[in-house]
């Protein structure tokens, strides 16, 4: 109870602060000299300490199990694990607001830390303008989603314990997906300010590029654990589905991807200044996008609940504001340098600029798919609901020019280009790629003239990103991991996508099943007691074409508090394809029934965006150490 | 000038974002779970899961009996855990069970019926969704109550259990 309120007051303090801070900033603004006002610095740590430490409040409640706080009451039980007390507070809406409020704050101080070169007027109104998000955001929690409300009577027992949740994977995916959509706060902020001061040149480019490269590789990451956790603990047997909520988080992906790369157009070479100033606004505003639809309960996806409707008014308020004001921003004030540099048809400013329009559909794909739905019901009255098959029919085909313009794009020269369209063995590579994904899908039985032209040509990506590593300068290693992570993620995914393969059946202990390619045998049943639940075992021998004996141990947790049973699938991974096994328990006790499926490449769609993720921590660390 | 004119339609384009943005909000109310217990089950039409024919809702709801309207799919993994619940209440005389099959494929759902059991009295298909919608739910499994007078009584959201069952028992006394 003491933690809360001290939560509780030290996040109003905080707020305050903010209204200390702003007219200081600005006073500031009207001094010429080179350094920022050191109140400013002292007040910006002052705040950082207070939101840090109503978070840790938050965290102790949830560790006490102090029931008399409504957030600790709704998401958290006695009898969880510590770990997953711990990670249940930013599990839940309230929790996870407080947690992005605290990056926001994070995020502007060490902003200011790391940019003492910068003009001051530029520092102090990028302050200015995260200041402004952080306002919003600390209404928001103190207004509508208060972390840290009183029941009374105090109840005895909490209501949280949705097993489904509890998984070490899930208990960091959020907080670092949250640092990618915050970290694009930064980017928002100090374009806004640049505009101001016209300050939108090579040099903010190369200041702005660290906060771009922090952003893209944390939400990288995320996207890809929140995969990995549908994939392992759903146990559904896929890691995208082209729901709502994942659509979201890739929306400001795909922004920042084409933002990565037109930012470095405007580094090396002033050109296309108002462009990357577009894409950073959109960046932020498209995690903000997210943050609305997710919370506002306004989208009909599995994922996500109904909510507090005063909460969508909210942030669709604040949303837009942000929207109205940097569109005013830029129209008004961004005055654009007459770009006199000379800009020719074959060279890496255009395929740059080719790469962005293509990030453009896909994220015009994505956001329409998400987002007609609401459209077309409050005007049309009429209820739709878009799928994969939607995503898959306007994606796809335009997979096969991206490949190709990739090949081509990373190796043109700036400024201009001797490019030769005929190159004889270039040609011979595609045709030989062509080839082998012919041989491959014949191989499999499976046959198809489109399929076998998407395979080839992502396989020729593939070929030409690794062949990229053997020419001699190694100037951009950075991209060239990246790439080849890419063509790899990509192929991957297709190939995990075309060729997977299921079986269901019911079965008893003691019996076989034949399908086409080997036999599953249901050897043994085991039950063991568990702290929280009930475990049963199976123990399944299953016999692939090659007669290659593997075991596979799929569970069925029962929960008693609430009644639910889980099932926990057993996967054998491989270098070449893992093999998913998952049973439920059907009419009575003695047929189970089962999933066996084998997905090719699975692992490989982990380790290649890793390999991903990495290229862009290679080019953040080594501009660091320059 | 031309600036300024892009600036507006921008300006305008952007506020009828709003406007229906905050209408879908208040439309959104209807995937709330609850708010359509009490109420009258709308009337709609479907296509049968076994032979293809179209079917009224009307038709289907029409006996003097409580009636079980269950939303499944074949990939839906909790819909199993349910499943072996459903056929024990369907040995009950008393309650007629429909099945509402979400966004399926139809061979799948057909071999999830054979191999799974037959609950069902009859299962239409709701291939996009929109009858789930409209019926407030928003997610599957999910299982309605419905009375002879095609009054939502009860609805359970996730996978029921030896308690719903419980529940949906003395709702049949």
């Amino acid at each position: 109870m003491f933690f809360s309120q001290l939560g509780y007051y030290s996040l109003i303090f905080g707020l305050i602060l903010s209204f200390a801070l702003i007219p200081i900033a600005y006073k500031d603004l009207k001094i010429i000299n080179n350094s920022i006002n050191p109140n400013i610095f002292i007040i910006i740590s002052l705040q950082l300490f207070t939101v840090l430490l109503s978070f840790i409040s938050l965290i102790v409640s949830f560790i006490n199990s102090d029931f008399s706080n409504e957030t600790v009451y709704n998401n958290s039980h006695t009898t969880k694990p510590l770990f997953y007390k711990i990670s249940g507070t930013w599990g839940n809406h309230e929790g996870s607001l407080l947690l992005c409020l605290l990056v926001l704050i994070l995020f502007i101080f060490i902003f200011l830390l790391t940019s003492k070169k910068e003009p001051k007027k530029y520092q102090i109104f990028t302050l200015l303008f995260q200041q402004i998000i952080i306002v919003g955001f600390f209404l928001f929690l103190l207004l509508v989603s208060n972390p840290f409300n009183y029941l009374l009577p105090i109840p005895v027992e909490g209501l949280g314990l949705n097993p489904i949740l509890q998984d070490p994977i899930l208990a960091i995916h959020p907080p670092i997906l949250y640092l990618g959509y915050i970290g694009s706060s930064i980017i928002f902020s100090s374009s806004l300010a640049a505009i101001t001061q016209n300050y939108v040149d090579n040099k903010w480019a190369k200041n702005l590029k660290n906060w771009v490269f922090i952003s893209w590789i944390f939400l990288t990451i995320g996207i890809m654990l929140g995969s990995i956790w549908a994939y392992y603990e759903l146990g559904w047997g896929g890691f995208w589905f082209w729901d709502p909520v994942e659509n979201i988080s890739l929306m400001p992906w795909l922004c920042l991807t084409a933002l990565i790369h037109s930012i470095i157009v405007l580094e090396k070479r002033s050109l296309l200044a108002s462009w990357t100033l577009i894409l950073s606004i959109a960046s932020f505003t498209l995690s903000m996008c997210g943050t609305f639809l997710v919370r506002s309960g306004i989208l009909n996806s599995v994922h996500t609940f109904a909510n507090d409707p005063k909460r969508g008014i909210f942030i669709l308020i604040f949303l837009f504001v942000l929207i109205l004001g940097s569109l005013f921003i830029f129209f008004v004030l961004h005055k654009p340098k007459k770009e006199e540099q000379k800009n020719f048809l074959f060279s890496k400013e255009t395929s740059i600029l080719l790469n962005n329009w293509f990030m453009m559909y896909f994220l015009s794909v994505v956001l329409i798919g998400t987002v007609y739905p609401i459209f077309l019901e409050v005007i049309a009255n009429e209820k739709i609901s878009v799928g994969p098959p939607f995503y898959n029919k306007l994606l796809i085909p335009f997979l096969i020019p991206f490949f190709i313009f990739m090949t081509i794009g990373p190796n043109t020269k700036w400024i201009k280009d001797n490019f030769k369209l005929i190159n004889l063995r270039l040609i011979l590579l595609f045709i030989i790629s062509i080839f082998l994904s012919y041989l491959i899908l014949s191989k499999t039985g499976s046959r198809g003239l489109f399929t076998t032209v998407l395979i080839g040509s992502s396989l020729y990506l593939l070929f030409i990103t690794v062949k990229d590593f053997f020419i001699k300068n190694q100037i951009n290693l950075s991209q060239k991991i990246s790439h080849f992570g890419f063509s790899l993620l990509i192929l991957s995914i297709i190939v995990n996508g075309i060729f997977s393969s299921e079986v269901i059946t019911n079965i008893k202990v003691g019996e076989k099943y034949n399908f086409k390619h080997g036999s599953i045998y249901f050897e043994k049943i085991n039950s063991f007691k568990e702290k929280n639940y009930m475990s049963v075992v199976g123990t399944f021998k299953i016999k692939d074409r090659n007669n290659k004996e593997i075991y596979l141990k799929p569970e069925l947790r029962i929960f008693n508090q609430p009644i639910m049973i889980t099932s926990e699938a057993d996967i054998k991974t491989s270098f070449y394809s893992d093999k998913f096994l998952v049973m439920n328990l059907v009419k009575g006790n003695e047929f189970y029934n089962i999933r066996y499926q084998t997905k090719p490449f699975m692992i490989w769609i982990w380790l290649s965006t890793i390999l991903l993720v990495t290229g862009g921590l290679v080019n953040f660390l080594n501009k660091e150490r320059k | 000038m031309k600036k300024k004119t892009l600036l507006i339609i921008i300006t305008i384009f952007v506020l009828f974002c709003f406007v229906v943005l905050l209408k879908g909000l208040s439309n959104s109310n209807i995937y709330v779970p609850n708010t359509k217990i009490g109420k009258q089950l709308l009337s709609f039409k479907a296509k049968k899961l076994l032979n293809n024919e179209e079917v009224i809702s009307d038709e289907l709801f029409f006996e003097n009996k409580i009636y079980l309207l269950n939303l499944w799919a074949s990939w839906c993994v909790p819909c199993r855990t349910e499943h072996h619940i459903l056929m024990q209440l369907s040995s009950n005389p008393s309650i007629r069970i429909i099945g509402l099959n979400y966004k399926d494929d139809l061979t799948n759902a057909k071999k999830f019926i054979n191999q799974m059991g037959n609950p069902y009295s009859e299962i239409i298909i709701d291939k996009d969704g929109t009858i789930s919608i409209d019926l407030g739910a928003y997610g599957i499994p999910e299982t309605f109550i419905i009375d002879k007078n095609k009054i939502i009584l009860k609805k359970f959201v996730g996978p029921i259990n030896d308690q719903s069952l419980k529940e949906i028992e003395s709702l049949l006394k």
